[in-house]
């Protein structure tokens, strides 16, 4: 008995096949993966499924039943719940607000907060989604919010629930959380579909796997029987490697240098304590830490975005302290943004607009006051051919890329600024294998450039990989320094969760 | 769909629908659709008196169209062109009755430019405020709308007043009135929908060549991301506001240098909120802005003849309320569409 089946679904967008006769069975009870490379269509295969957008051809059917869904309203009467990869909470409502936002439940002609309060706490004894009924959305971790999105679902009584790259966004800690989670929807029958780019997640948590690639459908694998080389090679169409070397390089002189940094949080806390470090030239220092222990803040303040409560910059030796944004890229400055939907990308400019943001008053690109529209369209193709923006259409709405495609055109963007140091946070997120190995061979460039470069990343895996220092951050404050080639990732562990370097060592 | 094909379509199916829901009020009243449409055309363009009165109507329209269509753009929403419109005619009557003894190569540009750099600094002052405390514009401009009303009030019942009858200023000079283009009996139809035209073309520049533009654009759609790109945020909404406000202090000139030659209380008669729903109807664009407002001001002088064969003259009104409902709400027209896609 299948609880989902799209059959021959196509969607096209201008100038791009999204899905090309796609057909996808999903067993009713089963969890089933889906993936493929960036751009692939799995999340307009899903869109379609839950509403957001209409198949040009194809048909749906949901336990059997043949259905025509015409929009969220449709999907959930038929039992589908989405969760996006980004959340659509209102921050300043409570955790159990939110979940019962839409279909409230009315004492008379008032809204009965006790009775959701009381409904919202049983969903989540029962699944054992961990929230704070109580607290704001703003003040509640990304994985916290990510249990309140699916537990709406479950409120709004969703039985086949879409999960688009849940675990992007969260820590291992709370990934295995999730897959509790997943495991226990499951066996109360449940149906679960989850889209990762992370093979292994697949290979843990999975029934079945759909693979897509370039808008098809290239494989549907049984999960025991397969291995992530194997998929692998279906999403890709040859053997993938997917380690990238790191060559001995000798750093240089300090491009970047902080001093006893403080910065606070949007709520007005101490979210970075007095944090020092420096980065050399052709030298890359990664920032460890589970997400949430001042990274973001650290970040911001670095690049001019958030405002500095006491301490110094030093850019190659000046002092940069309370420099705008302009001022620090003029400087040699690139920064590649954890968030490229808040601050990375401008949704509604075409590609060519997004490509040239930050240096889009440069004589590059313009014609005494105008924009030089010629050489801004010849600039971002040049770039899109670069680094493997797809579809290639210039003129394709930033908002319209996939999420990989987004994050490829913010890289470019910003390595092509050709910068002495850049901040690089989560430079992988929610990318897929093959571009995880370009983005990191790009880094790995820049430093051979001599650039110098400041990871922020939660993968450790990534950290370990690229750094030649490791610094690790736990509630605003730098826990101890090593070198990935003489510590384990048992040791960073620790310091994460707010031991100190010594104590860690000692056991 | 295209995108730039939906900008044109919901305007355009709106207005149909809206002129069909309008032909049922009609036969509903008694009254013969076709005859009701043919005054209505034949008020707004059946002559050459009848086409002047148009372009007069349009003009002013035209401008605050553009000034909240700009601030759009840049997000801001300027509630208050209706008080920079003031203020601009204002000022610029007041310097502007002593420009006698200037030619008009210098009198009229002149004039033009106190209203419009009244207009900015008086918005401004909403962006000021908007960009160094977070208030609101909406809240700010529309308590600047209160104070330019009763100043100006103030001004033509003591200051500036002459004679008794309607409250009013001095004339301007001669040499700052704008040429006539066309004078039919009584009504001149003078150069200010050229001006008008022309504002139209520069905001189109502006907002689409020039960088000035791509930066406001910019911090209009996401200013987390301006921020980031090295863009001002708080500099970009007080450039937006003012640019804003200079185009409706243009709209204050153009009535007060080409129809009523001095100010007094009826020059702004609400046409700078009237720009709020020329704006939306033209989907900010300003091209489109040109089409809404001539739209307006033809179903507008139209209405008169309407009302000689029995048809109330707020008929129009219906239009064009259903008209700015239906684009404002702009996802039931799309809804429309994308269902009759569906259903194919
Ligand atoms: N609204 C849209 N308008 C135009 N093109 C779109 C739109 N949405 C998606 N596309 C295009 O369709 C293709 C598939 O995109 P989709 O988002 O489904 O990919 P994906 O498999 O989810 O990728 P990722 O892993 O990067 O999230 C991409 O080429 C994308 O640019
Ligand atoms: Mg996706």
């Amino acid at each position: 008995m299948y609880a989902v089946e799209m059959v021959n679904i196509v969607k096209r967008f201008p100038g791009v096949l999204a899905n090309d006769h796609v057909t996808l069975r999903v067993k009713k009870g089963s969890i089933h993966a889906i993936v493929g490379e960036n751009g692939a269509g799995k999340s307009t295969l899903m869109n379609q499924l839950y509403g957001l957008y209409h198949p040009d051809e194809g048909e749906i059917f949901i336990d059997g039943k043949k259905v025509v869904i015409k929009g969220p309203r449709d999907a959930i009467k038929e039992g589908i719940g989405m969760v996006h990869q980004h959340f659509m909470l209102v921050d300043t409502l409570t955790v159990a607000e939110n979940v019962v936002l839409g279909s409230e439940p009315k004492k008379g002609l008032n809204f009965d907060l006790k009775r959701a309060r009381k409904e919202v706490m049983e969903l989540s004894e029962k699944y054992g989604l961990t929230v704070d009924v109580d607290a704001k959305v703003e003040d509640i971790s990304v994985g916290m919010q990510q249990r309140v999105e699916i537990i709406k679902t479950l409120y709004r009584g969703a039985n086949i629930i879409i999960l688009d790259e849940p675990t992007a966004v969260l820590t291992p800690q709370e990934v295995e959380e999730l897959f509790a989670i997943m495991r226990k929807l499951k066996s109360d029958g449940k149906t679960i579909l989850f889209i990762s780019h992370k093979l292994h997640e697949v290979m843990e948590i999975s029934d079945r796997v759909t693979v897509m690639r370039l808008g098809k459908v290239t494989g549907e694998l049984e999960t025991s029987q397969t291995n992530p080389k194997e998929i692998a090679r279906y999403m890709v169409g040859r053997d993938v490697v997917l380690t990238v070397t790191k060559e001995f390089h000798e750093p240089k002189d300090t491009v970047f240098e902080v001093k006893n940094l403080v910065v606070k949080d949007n709520r007005g806390l101490v979210a970075v304590n007095d944090v020092s470090f420096e980065v050399k030239r052709g030298e890359i220092v990664g920032i460890a830490g589970v997400a949430g222990n001042g990274q973001t803040e650290l970040v911001e303040a670095i690049t001019g975005l958030r405002k500095i409560e006491s301490g110094h910059m030093y850019f190659e030796g000046k002092d940069v302290t309370g420099f705008t944004p302009r001022q620090l890229r003029e400087q040699g400055m690139a920064h590649i943004p954890e968030d490229r939907l808040k601050h990375g990308l401008i949704k509604e400019f075409e590609a060519y607009y997004n490509v040239i943001l930050g240096g889009h008053y440069k004589t590059l690109f313009t014609n005494g006051p105008f924009l030089n529209h010629n050489k801004i369209f010849e600039y971002t193709k040049q770039l899109m051919e670069e680094f493997d923006v797809r579809p290639r259409r210039i003129e394709h709405l930033g908002g319209n890329f996939s999420g990989g495609n987004q994050q490829k055109l913010v890289v470019g963007r910003e390595i092509n600024t050709n910068p002495k140091f850049l901040v690089v946070a989560q430079p992988t997120r929610g990318l897929d294998v093959g571009a995880i190995e370009f983005i990191h061979k790009q880094i790995l460039k820049m430093r051979e450039r001599d650039v110098g470069i400041l990871l922020i990343s939660m993968e450790l895996e990534e950290i370990f990989s690229l750094s030649d220092r490791i610094l690790v951050m736990y509630e605003g404050e730098i826990m101890g320094e090593v070198r990935p080639e003489e510590t384990t990732v048992e040791e960073v562990g620790m310091m994460m969760t707010g031991h100190r370097l010594e104590e860690a060592r000692r056991g | 769909m295209n995108k730039k094909v939906m900008a044109i379509l919901v305007p355009v199916i709106s207005v149909l629908i809206a002129l069909a829901i309008s032909t049922i009020v009609i036969i509903l009243i008694g009254k013969n659709p076709i005859d009701a449409y043919s005054a209505l055309i034949r008020g707004s363009f059946g002559s050459k008196q009848a086409i002047a009165d148009t372009v007069i109507k349009t003009t002013p329209l035209i401008l605050t169209g553009l000034a909240v269509g700009f601030g759009f753009r840049a997000g801001v929403f300027n509630i208050g062109a209706e008080g920079q419109m003031v203020m601009g005619a204002l000022i610029a009557a007041t310097f502007a009755s002593n420009f006698g003894s200037l030619p008009p190569l210098i009198a009229i540009p002149l004039t033009m430019l106190i209203a419009m750099l009244v207009g900015a600094g008086y918005a401004a002052i909403a962006g000021f405020l908007k960009a160094k405390t977070g208030a609101h514009e909406v809240v700010t401009t529309i308590m600047l709308n209160s104070i330019a009303g009763n100043f100006a009030s103030y001004m033509v019942n003591g200051p500036l007043k002459v004679s008794s009858g309607t409250p009013k200023s001095p004339e301007i000079a001669d040499s700052a009135q704008l040429p006539v283009l066309m004078k039919v009996g009584a009504i001149e139809m003078s150069a200010g929908i050229i001006i008008a035209i022309i504002a139209a073309i520069i905001m189109y520049i502006l907002l689409n060549k020039s960088t000035a533009g791509y930066e406001i654009k910019a911090v209009g759609f996401n200013p987390y991301a301006a921020e980031y790109g090295g863009i001002s945020v708080s500099k970009n909404v007080v450039l937006a506001m003012a640019i804003s406000g200079a185009l409706a202090g243009l709209a204050g000139a153009t009535e007060l240098m080409g129809v009523h030659h001095r100010f007094l209380g009826e020059l702004s008669g609400g046409k700078g909120f009237d720009g709020i729903s020329i704006a939306l109807i033209g989907q900010n664009n300003p091209i489109g802005i040109i089409f809404a407002a001539f739209l307006i001001g033809s179903l507008r002088t139209g209405s008169n003849e309407m009302q000689f064969i029995g048809v109330p003259k707020h008929m129009v009104m219906i239009i064009q309320g259903i008209v700015i409902f239906l684009v404002a709400a702009d996802r039931i027209v799309r809804t429309i569409l994308i269902r009759k896609r569906v259903a194919k």
